[in-house]
């Protein structure tokens, strides 16, 4: 047991001697976990504010729905009940035609003029329901089903539109995710084949272990050691850049991009989720880099 | 007692040469044997397979009770920690001072500091460069480097030092020392099988000297020199 202490110990201290002793190769793997983790980082930052923007426009996504006019009170309670029983239901709000005509007149002077004398007798406009769906991606039917209620005029969700956009939206989110995990394996590759490199040029160290009687693993370990070290000290820029980069960025921009259609992601912990994430790819590419490199030279 | 026993072994490379051929061996305890064979004559192939770099193609070889043959590669760190090794061309890490090249592998075994150190100093003083312990190799003489490497190989007290062509960089004299600290070894117990080229060493010394040549083992001499050799 205290055997295997010291043996950690010894390869905790030979790690951090052996980055100071082959700096230059030291600073080639961090400068390249560095490069590829930042580029992550923005990957991961777009991507995650992608879907930000399209679950908040989904949400924004409502059925219109107008009543019959000569409905009456029983009438549209008879439909309320109907949207009730809706599968994909999430929320729905009833507007009067009078609530809807007060809205209007104090939008403009001149719907003012037309408006002020309307009665409940002779508004033209219609009482509607605003339904929100669960699964945006089945608004269709549910739009039609409700169609078939009786009192119900018309029914309008923005057809055409929606679907184009939920289509867009898939396609962006699904090359997204197509990037992100490209550029973790390409990050992963680059990595590996940098401390592969810089292992290579430590062959004669690994000969020599094994010739005074290292086992694999008492080879193995200080290396791999020595990769965490890499990947922490690789992921320090891209984890501060991401903190107060992401930070200023939200403060400055005022949590929205160019309109407040384009909500960003709350900074907090949304940076803290992207470092801890960044530093464990850094970690464990850093890590099973080193591991894979030095098996080469080991016969097992 | 007896250390190593070989027995009809074979050794064929992938690319066809046959290094060794039936060989048949037995080395005491304590001996001090020099291989003794031109060029090709498979002084190395022996040496390597007694560390089992190389694996015998066909027989049996027991070194200090390891059937070395069926060893798997993930277990020849047991063999190599009972024995010491030392090359021609030294095989030092040029980024370790000489104390920690020599510290290297019973720190690697988890020994606790003041044992690594003590032993480590001990190796040292005994090849004499207890002096030059914080110097780095490239610092030091041919023959300097060679007693750091012998105190490497030493420096665990195994009960067998190979030494593949040692004195080959080497001068006459700075020959002549290190077979001096390697006798010293021989006399504190340690058997050392020794393959080289240098007749003059040979003739000195009077060990026992087997030949090789082309793969066989044609003499074995119990005290013996090269003009014996050339005899045959």
């Amino acid at each position: 047991m205290l055997r295997m202490f010291r043996i950690i110990g010894r390869n905790i201290r030979d790690a951090f001697r052996s980055i100071f002793r082959n700096f230059s190769l030291s600073v080639a793997s961090i400068s390249c976990i560095t490069i590829t983790l930042i580029v992550v980082a923005l990957a991961l930052i777009l991507s995650s504010n992608f879907d930000n923007f399209t679950k908040l426009m989904k949400e924004d996504f409502t059925i219109v729905v107008f009543l019959d006019n000569k409905i009456d009170q029983v009438g549209i309670e008879q439909v309320e009940m109907e949207i009730e029983k809706l599968e994909n239901l999430d929320s729905y709000e009833f507007e009067s035609k009078e609530k809807i005509a007060a809205s209007l007149m104090q939008t403009s002077d001149i719907f003012k003029n037309i408006m002020k004398d309307w009665e409940s007798t002779n508004n033209p406009l219609q009482d509607t329901f605003l339904v929100k769906v669960n699964e945006v991606e089945k608004i269709k039917t549910t739009a039609d089903e409700i169609k078939g209620i009786e009192g119900v005029s018309v029914v309008k969700y923005g057809e055409g539109i929606v679907e184009k956009l939920l289509a867009v939206f898939n396609n962006v989110e699904k090359a997204l995710v197509i990037i992100v995990i490209a550029l973790t394996f390409v990050t992963a590759f680059l990595i590996t084949n940098t401390i592969k490199l810089t292992i290579f040029s430590r062959k004669k160290e690994i000969e020599i272990m094994r010739l005074v009687g290292a086992s694999n693993i008492n080879i193995e370990l200080p290396f791999v050691i020595e990769g965490l070290f890499l990947g922490i000290l690789g992921s320090l820029i891209p984890v501060i850049m991401v903190i107060y980069g992401y930070a200023n960025i939200y403060i400055n921009f005022d949590g929205q991009l160019f309109s407040p259609f384009i909500q960003l992601v709350q900074p907090e912990p949304f940076i803290y989720f992207i470092s801890l994430g960044l530093c464990g790819i850094g970690i464990i590419v850093g890590m099973m880099g080193s591991l894979i490199a030095v098996r080469k030279y080991l016969k097992i | 007692m007896e250390l190593i026993r070989i027995k009809g072994v074979d050794k064929q490379y992938n690319n066809g040469v046959t290094a060794i051929y039936d060989l048949n061996l037995k080395v005491k305890k304590g001996d001090f044997i020099f291989v003794i064979g031109a060029s090709g004559s498979g002084k190395s192939t022996l040496i390597k397979l007694l560390y089992r770099e190389e694996k015998p193609t066909k027989g049996q070889i027991i070194v200090g009770g390891i059937d070395v043959a069926k060893l798997k590669n993930n277990k020849v760190y047991k063999l190599r920690r009972k024995l010491g090794i030392v090359f021609q061309d030294f095989k030092l890490l040029p980024k370790l001072n000489v104390f920690e090249n020599v510290a290297f592998a019973l720190e690697m075994y988890g020994n606790p500091m003041g044992e690594v150190r003590k032993k480590t100093l001990k190796a040292l003083e005994l090849v004499g460069l207890k002096n030059k312990a914080k110097q780095y190799p490239d610092k030091l003489s041919g023959g300097e480097q060679q007693r750091v490497a012998i105190a490497r190989a030493i420096v665990n007290g195994p009960k067998l030092l190979l030494c593949d062509e040692p004195t080959g960089n080497l001068d006459p004299d700075t020959s002549y020392e290190i077979l001096k600290v390697l006798e010293v070894i021989n006399n504190l117990g340690t058997t050392v099988i020794m393959a080289t080229h240098d007749r003059e060493m040979v003739n000195k010394f009077k060990k026992r000297v087997i030949v090789l040549d082309n793969g066989k083992l044609i003499k074995d001499y119990e005290k013996g020199s090269y003009t014996d050799v050339e005899d045959v």
